[in-house]
């Protein structure tokens, strides 16, 4: 009851001193205004980014085994590994048909070649070859046409499925369906559109790509026998061990290892994708916390100062406010919220202007200023302004009536 | 039983290497419903006393009793509660919030006692009233003359019905036609059972009171009731 009506005495004495000194207030406040913006934005960006790759991940899924001679975001140095021997296509073929516990899957290769319809042409285009499971494996969505098939894949045919990029550029005005484009001297009709896919973490654009059946590419459009990569969807991510044991297996007696050799092959998985780019998330957040908290500590030190300042000012006031009975508390509130109401207004104002930014922000990456970073940022002005405020209305509360009432 | 005791008060301040003694075994009793004129020269200790009668400073010892309590111990919070429960200042430079209206300057011991709003309200502007600013509640300080922020000063003091109302020099910043006014006011208050202790060092105010307490180097020099022809 009591600490209530002190309560609203301290807001309305702290609104009215902040008007009694506007410039004073606006120059206090902008330091948190910037801190908050800082904070806001960072928060903002980091969100953002996270959205953007787990969207780009969710496509391909958790639950595809990546075999290949490399292991990803390994610990061991490069060249212990640099001269394992690469996976053929053979090999490949034979993990892909003894292995029991997949859903789907698909042998790759890709290459960077260039791509030409009539008179058109496109440089640095990616030739996925891959066979019939690569659509399910790699969660891709057909817009018209269909996939390759099985036996296309296994006749080499000169097929291919184009990205809505390709299709974009090379048939602005028909259905590329049943058309033929040309790679290196191959003309392969296109059988199938795949929907937009969008960028993968803003890098590369999944929706400029031909896929092929990898028999065709590896046996006419590249001279050499080329390293493949096999991809394998599970039918049940609870068969993960189970899975890794046996695929595990299965390539060793394809590579003919003895017991005890050490593997000359990996099997990677999203997972191992999603741990590293958790790890990068948490450096880059812990150094966007670092970089906003100077800010707003700098803001503090701001707040701090001006409230020591008020103080002094205002000394009269605090021998007038305890000579009629002001206890220690209600003068500590009182300078508390005056702090805390000065960081406030610094937090929305700082949302105000972080909130357009935001908006521009977004056309480059996915950004969007959510809810609890707005309640956030308002909580950590506010407790800024109460961290800020202490000392200076401890000191306050502390001062001595008789002094207090002879300050000029 | 008295409303004030005062017994064997010493208060002394440690300056530098000295120990100044500024009340020297003060005793002093008195009653409800009196009026009493504190008087000394400056350095006399009768400030010290001011504040210690005020509650707003504590004896080195001695034994301050205010209302049956003994306060001579007290820590600053009780001493708040009790300054804002027994006492109204009314000082010589007014000590009003400037950025404040009149009402709100009066209301504002009684924020301190956690009165609601309203009631708050209503006894600001009976206190205002009862002092003749009815029509000045919602002036700040800088609009009032001396004669009626010493007014506002006193609703002040009055509003939360303490048992002293304690002024200090109260005329000391008036010219003499408001400070009659303001002493007017006193007397008035006095007649109708109000303890009013006033500290000056003006023979022409202290005469006001019925009694004078005269005070030199920390000690009474004499204490004697006012004689009107």
């Amino acid at each position: 009851m009591n600490f209530l009506s002190e309560l609203r005495e301290g807001l309305f004495i702290a609104w009215d001193s902040l008007r009694a000194n506007k410039l004073r207030s606006a120059l206090t406040t902008l330091g948190i205004v910037i801190g908050i913006v800082t904070v806001t934005l960072m928060g903002t960006a980091l969100a953002g980014l996270n959205a953007a790759f787990i969207k780009s991940i969710s496509a391909i899924g958790t639950d595809v085994f990546f075999v290949a001679p490399w292991q990803w975001f390994s610990d061991e140095p490069w060249w212990k590994m640099r001269n394992r021997r690469p996976i053929l296509l053979a090999d490949a073929r034979a993990l892909v048909r003894q292995t029991t516990f997949a859903r789907a899957t698909s042998i790759d290769v890709n290459r960077r070649m260039t791509v030409r319809y009539r008179d058109l042409s496109a440089t640095g285009v990616n030739v996925n070859g891959t066979t019939e499971g690569g659509a399910e494996v790699g969660g891709l969505v057909l817009k018209e046409g269909r996939f390759l098939s099985a036996a296309e894949v296994d006749g080499g045919r000169p097929v291919c499925v184009i990205g809505s990029e390709l299709a974009a550029n090379f048939f602005p005005f028909e259905s590329p369906l049943g058309r033929k484009v040309r790679i290196e001297g191959s003309n392969l009709e296109v059988i199938g559109v795949l929907e937009k896919r969008g960028k993968f973490l803003g890098m590369e654009s999944l929706d400029n790509q031909v896929l092929i059946p990898v028999t065709k590419l590896v046996s006419d459009l590249i001279a050499a026998r080329p390293p493949v990569l096999v991809r394998i969807k599970l039918r049940d991510l609870k068969e993960m061990d189970e899975a890794r044991e046996e695929i595990r297996g299965i390539m060793r007696k394809l590579r003919c290892l003895a017991p005890g050799d050490p593997d000359d092959f990996a099997i990677n998985e999203q997972g191992a994708f999603l741990q590293t780019f958790e790890r990068m998330n948490t450096v880059l957040a812990s150094a966007g916390l670092f970089i906003t908290g100077l800010s707003l500590f700098v803001g503090g030190i701001g707040i701090m100062n001006i409230m020591f300042v008020t103080v002094a000012e205002r000394t009269r006031e605090i021998g007038i406010r305890k000579a009629i009975g002001a206890k220690r508390r209600a003068i500590l509130t009182q300078f508390l919220i005056e702090a805390a109401l000065i960081c406030l207004l610094g937090g929305l104002i700082g949302l105000a202007i972080a909130y357009p930014i935001t908006l521009v922000m977004d056309r480059f990456m996915p950004a969007v200023l959510s809810a609890s970073l707005v309640g956030i940022a308002l909580l950590v002005s506010v407790t800024t302004g109460v961290i800020a405020g202490f000392l200076p209305a401890w000191r306050a509360s502390k001062l001595n009536p008789v002094d207090a009432l002879r300050a000029e | 039983m008295p409303l004030i005791r005062l017994q064997d008060i010493w208060r002394s301040y440690q300056m530098a290497a000295e120990t100044v003694h500024a009340l020297r075994g003060v005793s002093l009793s008195i009653e409800r419903g009196e009026y009493v004129a504190i008087m000394g020269p400056s350095g006399s200790g009768k400030s010290t006393m001011m504040n210690l009668l005020g509650c707003l400073d504590t004896p080195t010892s001695g034994t301050y009793e205010l209302n049956g309590t003994d306060v001579s111990g007290m820590d600053d919070n009780e001493l708040a509660e009790i300054r804002n429960r027994e006492i109204g200042f009314v000082f010589q430079t007014f000590n009003l919030l400037a950025r404040a209206t009149a009402l709100r300057n009066v209301e504002l011991p009684m924020v301190y006692a956690g009165v609601s709003p309203d009631e708050r309200r209503e006894k600001a502007m009976a206190a205002l009233t009862s002092v003749g600013l009815a029509d000045r509640v919602d002036h700040r300080p800088n609009e009032l003359s001396g004669g009626q922020k010493q007014r506002v000063a006193v609703a002040r003091a009055l509003v939360n019905t303490p048992s002293i109302l304690l002024a200090d020099e109260p005329t000391g910043n008036l010219d003499s036609k408001t400070g009659v006014e303001i002493l007017a006011l006193f007397d008035q208050l006095a007649s109708k059972g109000n303890t009013i202790i006033v500290v000056t060092h003006e023979e022409k105010v202290a005469l006001h009171a019925r009694r004078i307490v005269r005070i030199l180097d920390g000690n009474i020099a004499s204490d004697q009731p006012v004689v009107r022809p």
